[in-house]
C-alpha cells in the first residue's frame, strides 16, 4: 500500500475552490454535521423499510442515552433513570475519546492507527495486573501506578507498529491489525481455563477482581456510578492539543504528516517521529483500557475481548476531524448511540434492541463514508442551494 | 560446481533445508528421540543463515535463521510428546483442514489482488466477505438452492464493492477510510437483516449447502492413493472453485490484455489514460471483481462449511487475506501460498489443543505473529503497485 495520508483535505485539481469555504464555515463543523444528519436520515429509511417507525425508534434511543437529564422538565423517577443512563453514556464516552485520540494523534503524522483495539487491551491487562498483583500500595499511588502501567502497555503495543514502520517500512495498517489479533488471542490465552493469569476461581475463564485501593473514585451516583475517568479523558484532549501545537515533538509530527520528504529535507527525523507518533497514540489507547478496568470493569472475562470499543474510536476520530472539540462531541454522539441502543435501555416494544445495535453500527459506517467523501456532502449542499435558488450548479462563486 | 555451492544463495537455501530437517527428524517416520540432533541441525541452519546474511543474501539468510530457530524449537517440543500424539496431530486430515481454512482466505486474497493491482486499496474485503456469507445463507434459504445462494453472495458482494469503488474512484475519498467504512456497513447491515429476518435463529436444515465432492477413485491409486483420498477426497466444491479462481486470477492478470490494462492502471494511471485505457472503468471492474471473489470466500464460511450465519462470522479473515496479499507481494501464486500457511496455522491449533494440550488461543496468535514478521521485511520488501491507494483525477 502506498503512503496514504488520511489527514487534512488537499485541494485537488478537479474540485472547485468551494471546498475551502466549507472547511472554514462554523469552524469546519459543517461537513461532520451534515454527514451525521445524512447518516441518521438513511438509517431512518432503513428502519422505515423494515417496517418500524423511525421517529419513535430514534426518540426511544435518545431517551435511553440519558441526555434528557439536561432538560429541566424531566423530573422524579424519570430524572433518576436519566441520570443513571447519562452516567453510563459518559462512562462509554471516556474510552471513545481516548481511543479516538489514539487514531487522531497518528493521523497527524500521516499514519492510520487501526491498532487502538490491541493497544486498548494491552493497557487494560497491564492495569489489571497492577490492580490484582501489586498489593499493599496506598490508594492514590495504586491508582496512579495502574494508570501508568496502562499507558506503558499501550505505548509498547503501538511502539511495536511504530518501530516496524520506522525500521522496515512495514505498513502500519497491516501491522496494527495483526497486533490487534495477537493482543486479543494472547489475552484470551492469559485468562482462559488453566491460563497463566487466570484468577483464583479455577472453573471460570476470568481474572481476579482488582484491589479496592486500585479502583478509580466514583463521583456521581452509585452502582456503578460515574468514575473520574471522564476528567482524565478531557485532560487527554488538552494534552493532545498541547503536544501537537506547543512542542517541538508535535511540530515534527505534524511536519511529517504534511509531507515526509519535506520534513526529512529540513532535518526532521521522519523515522523517529513515526515511531513516537504510534507509541504515543498507543499510550492514549492504553490509558483508555486502564480507565475501563480501574473504573468499572474491575476484572476481565475471556468473552470481554469481543468488544469493539476502539473500532468505534476510529469513527469518532474521523467524525471529529482530529480536532479536540470535534472528538469530544463525536464521542458523546457514538457513546449515546451505543448506550441508547443497548438492550437494557431500549424498550423492545418500541424498537428491538438487537436491531438498534446494528442500526447504530450502520449509522457509524455511513458517517465515516460521508465524512471521508466530503465531496459528496458538498455536492448535495450545492444541489440544495441549486434547487432553492434555481442557479446552475457550475456557477458557484469562489469566495476567498 | 564447488564455487556454485559456496554462493550465498546456496548457503541460505541449505540453511533453510537444515532448519526444516531439524524438525522433520523428530516426527514420524523418523521420530528421533535424542535431543542433540535437532539442536545441532538447528544451530547449523542458524550458522548457514548468518553466513548467507554476512555475504549479503539478506532474504534467504533471514529465512534460514527463521527456519533454523523454529525447526529447533519445534523439534525439541516434538521430542517431549509421545509418538501416538504426534501421529494424531499430523494427519492427512490436517492438510484437508488446512485447505478448508485457506479457501475463504484465498478467495478474498485473489479479490484483494485484483483491486490493489488496479490501484485501489481494499481493506473492505472483510465486509465483502461478511456480506457474501450472509446473502449466501439468505439466498440459499429463500430459494432452497445453494446455486442461488452463491449467486446472491456474488451480487451483493459486488454491490458493496461498487460502493467502495464509487467512494474511492469518483469521490476520491481516502481508500483506507472508505474500506473501513465498508466493513462497518457490512457489519451493521448483515447484523440488522439477520436479527430482523431470523430472530429465532437459522435452522441449519433449511440451508442448502454447497455439495462435497467425494473423489473415491483417488483411493484406487496405488501407493499414495489413501493419502490423496484423505486430503482431497471430501472437499467442498467451493475449495475446487478456489483453485480455479487462483489459476484464473493469474491467467487474467498476467496473460491477457485485460490484465495488462489492470496492472498498468495500478502502476501508472496517467500513462494508461494517455494510451486510451479508461482508468475509471478498469478500476470499477477490478474492485467489483474483488467484491465478487471476497463474497465467495464468505459464502464458503456460511453455506460451504457450517451451514449457518452468525453475526460478524468472518471475524477478521478479510484482514488476514489482505496480509496474505502483501505477504505474497501482490502475486496470485505467492499470495495463495501465504493463505495456505495461515490456513495451516489455524488448522494446527485445533489438534494441538485436543491432543497436546497446547492452548488453542496461543496457537491462534502464530499466524498473526508470522505475518508481522513477514511484513516487517524478513522476506524482503514487498513493493505495492505504484499507484495503489492514489485516486486518479482525469485531465
Amino acid at each position: 500500500m502506498s503512503e496514504a495520508t488520511p489527514s487534512e483535505p488537499t485541494p485537488e485539481p478537479g474540485l472547485p475552490r468551494i471546498t475551502n469555504i466549507f472547511y472554514e464555515r462554523i469552524g469546519g463543523a459543517l461537513v461532520p454535521l451534515a454527514a451525521t444528519a445524512l447518516a441518521f436520515l438513511i438509517g431512518g429509511l432503513v428502519v422505515l423499510i423494515t417496517g418500524h417507525n423511525p421517529l419513535t425508534a430514534y426518540r426511544a434511543i435518545f431517551n435511553g442515552t440519558g441526555f434528557n437529564w439536561f432538560f429541566p422538565w424531566v423530573t422524579g423517577d424519570e430524572r433518576r433513570i436519566a441520570a443513571k443512563d447519562l452516567q453510563e453514556t459518559l462512562r462509554v464516552t471516556t474510552p471513545l475519546i481516548l481511543t479516538a485520540l489514539a487514531v487522531a494523534f497518528a493521523f497527524r503524522a500521516g499514519l492510520f492507527n487501526i491498532g487502538g483495539q490491541g493497544q486498548y487491551w494491552v493497557g487494560f491487562m497491564a492495569a489489571l495486573f497492577v490492580g490484582t498483583h501489586l498489593h499493599s500500595l496506598p490508594r492514590p499511588l495504586h491508582v496512579i501506578v495502574g494508570l501508568g502501567a496502562g499507558i506503558v502497555g499501550g505505548m509498547l503495543w503501538g511502539g511495536i507498529a511504530g518501530f516496524l514502520r520506522a525500521t522496515s517500512g512495514a505498513h502500519e495498517v497491516i501491522t496494527t491489525i495483526m497486533l490487534n489479533w495477537i493482543a486479543i488471542f494472547g489475552g484470551q490465552y492469559l485468562y482462559e481455563l488453566g491460563g497463566p493469569l487466570q484468577g483464583t476461581n479455577a472453573s471460570l475463564p476470568r481474572s481476579d477482581v482488582i484491589d479496592a485501593s486500585a479502583k478509580l473514585w466514583v463521583w456521581w451516583g452509585t452502582f456503578p456510578g460515574l468514575h473520574v475517568g471522564i476528567f482524565i479523558a478531557v485532560a487527554a484532549l488538552v494534552v493532545y492539543t498541547l503536544i501537537l501545537n506547543r512542542t517541538t515533538l508535535g511540530f515534527g509530527i505534524r511536519a511529517v504528516g504534511f509531507n515526509p520528504d519535506a520534513a526529512a529535507y529540513s532535518g526532521i527525523p521522519v523515522r523517529r517521529n513515526y515511531f513516537l507518533a504510534l507509541a504515543i497514540a498507543g499510550g492514549f489507547a492504553g490509558i483508555a483500557g486502564a480507565i475501563d478496568v480501574l473504573g468499572f470493569k474491575y476484572s476481565i472475562d475471556t468473552s470481554d475481548f469481543g468488544s469493539g470499543i476502539a473500532f468505534t474510536g476510529i469513527a469518532v476520530a474521523l467524525l471529529g476531524r482530529n480536532k479536540p472539540v470535534g472528538i469530544f462531541f463525536a464521542a458523546l454522539l457514538f457513546a449515546g448511540l451505543q448506550v441508547g441502543t443497548s438492550s437494557r435501555n431500549l424498550d423492545p416494544a418500541i424498537f428491538p434492541p438487537e436491531l438498534a445495535t446494528d442500526l447504530s453500527t450502520m449509522i457509524q459506517a455511513l458517517v465515516i463514508f460521508f465524512v471521508a467523501a466530503d465531496v459528496l456532502i458538498i455536492y448535495i449542499w450545492r444541489l440544495r442551494r441549486h434547487l432553492k435558488v434555481g442557479r446552475p450548479l457550475k456557477e458557484e462563486p469562489a469566495k476567498t | 560446481m564447488i564455487d556454485r555451492a559456496r554462493t550465498p544463495r546456496s548457503v541460505g537455501i541449505a540453511g533453510i533445508a537444515l532448519g526444516i530437517f531439524a524438525f522433520w527428524v523428530t516426527v514420524p517416520p523418523f521420530t528421533t528421540r535424542f535431543f542433540g540432533i535437532p539442536v545441532v541441525l538447528g544451530l547449523a541452519a542458524l550458522g548457514l543463515g548468518a553466513a548467507a546474511l554476512v555475504q549479503g543474501e539478506r532474504r534467504l539468510g533471514s529465512f534460514a535463521l527463521g527456519f533454523g530457530f523454529i525447526g529447533m524449537l519445534g523439534g525439541l517440543w516434538a521430542q517431549g510428546v509421545d509418538e501416538a500424539t504426534l501421529k494424531d496431530v499430523l494427519t492427512a486430515g490436517l492438510l484437508a483442514s488446512t485447505l478448508r481454512f485457506a479457501t475463504p482466505l484465498a478467495f478474498a486474497a485473489m479479490g484483494g489482488i485484483f483491486s490493489e493491482r488496479s490501484g485501489v486499496v481494499n481493506i473492505g474485503l472483510e465486509g465483502m466477505m461478511l456480506t457474501g456469507a450472509f446473502f449466501a445463507v439468505w439466498g440459499s434459504i429463500w430459494s432452497g438452492s445453494w446455486v442461488v445462494g452463491l449467486l446472491m453472495a456474488m451480487v451483493f458482494g459486488a454491490l458493496l464493492a461498487l460502493i467502495h469503488a464509487f467512494f474511492s474512484i469518483h469521490l476520491r475519498a481516502d481508500q483506507i477510510v472508505s474500506g473501513f467504512a465498508v466493513n462497518f456497513l457490512a457489519l451493521g447491515v448483515t447484523g440488522y437483516l439477520f436479527s430482523d429476518l431470523y430472530s429465532s435463529g437459522i435452522e441449519t436444515n433449511d440451508v442448502s449447502r454447497v455439495p462435497t465432492l467425494s473423489l473415491d477413485f483417488l483411493d484406487d491409486i496405488p501407493g499414495i492413493g489413501a493419502f490423496l483420498h484423505d486430503v482431497f477426497g471430501g472437499l467442498s466444491l467451493l475449495v475446487w472453485l478456489m483453485f480455479l479462481a487462483v489459476g484464473l486470477t493469474y491467467v487474467v492478470l498476467f496473460r491477457t490484455p485485460l490484465g495488462l490494462r489492470i496492472r498498468s492502471v495500478g502502476e501508472h494511471p496517467r500513462a494508461a489514460d494517455t494510451v486510451g485505457i479508461s482508468v475509471y472503468a478498469i478500476r470499477y471492474l477490478a474492485v467489483t471483481t474483488s467484491g465478487v471473489l471476497a463474497a465467495l470466500g464468505g459464502a464458503f464460511l456460511s453455506i460451504g462449511f457450517v451451514g449457518t450465519f452468525s453475526e460478524n462470522m468472518t471475524s477478521g479473515r478479510g484482514f488476514i487475506a489482505l496480509a496474505a496479499v502483501i505477504f505474497g507481494k501482490w502475486r496470485p501464486g505467492l499470495a495463495f501460498l501465504a493463505t495456505l500457511l495461515f490456513g495451516f496455522g489455524f488448522a494446527l491449533a485445533i489438534p494441538l489443543q485436543r491432543e497436546a494440550g497446547i492452548s488453542e488461543n496461543l496457537v491462534s496468535t502464530f499466524p498473526y505473529i508470522l505475518t508481522l514478521v513477514a511484513v516487517a521485511g524478513l522476506i524482503g520488501r514487498s513493493i505495492p503497485p505504484a499507484a495503489d491507494g492514489r485516486p486518479y483525477v482525469k485531465q
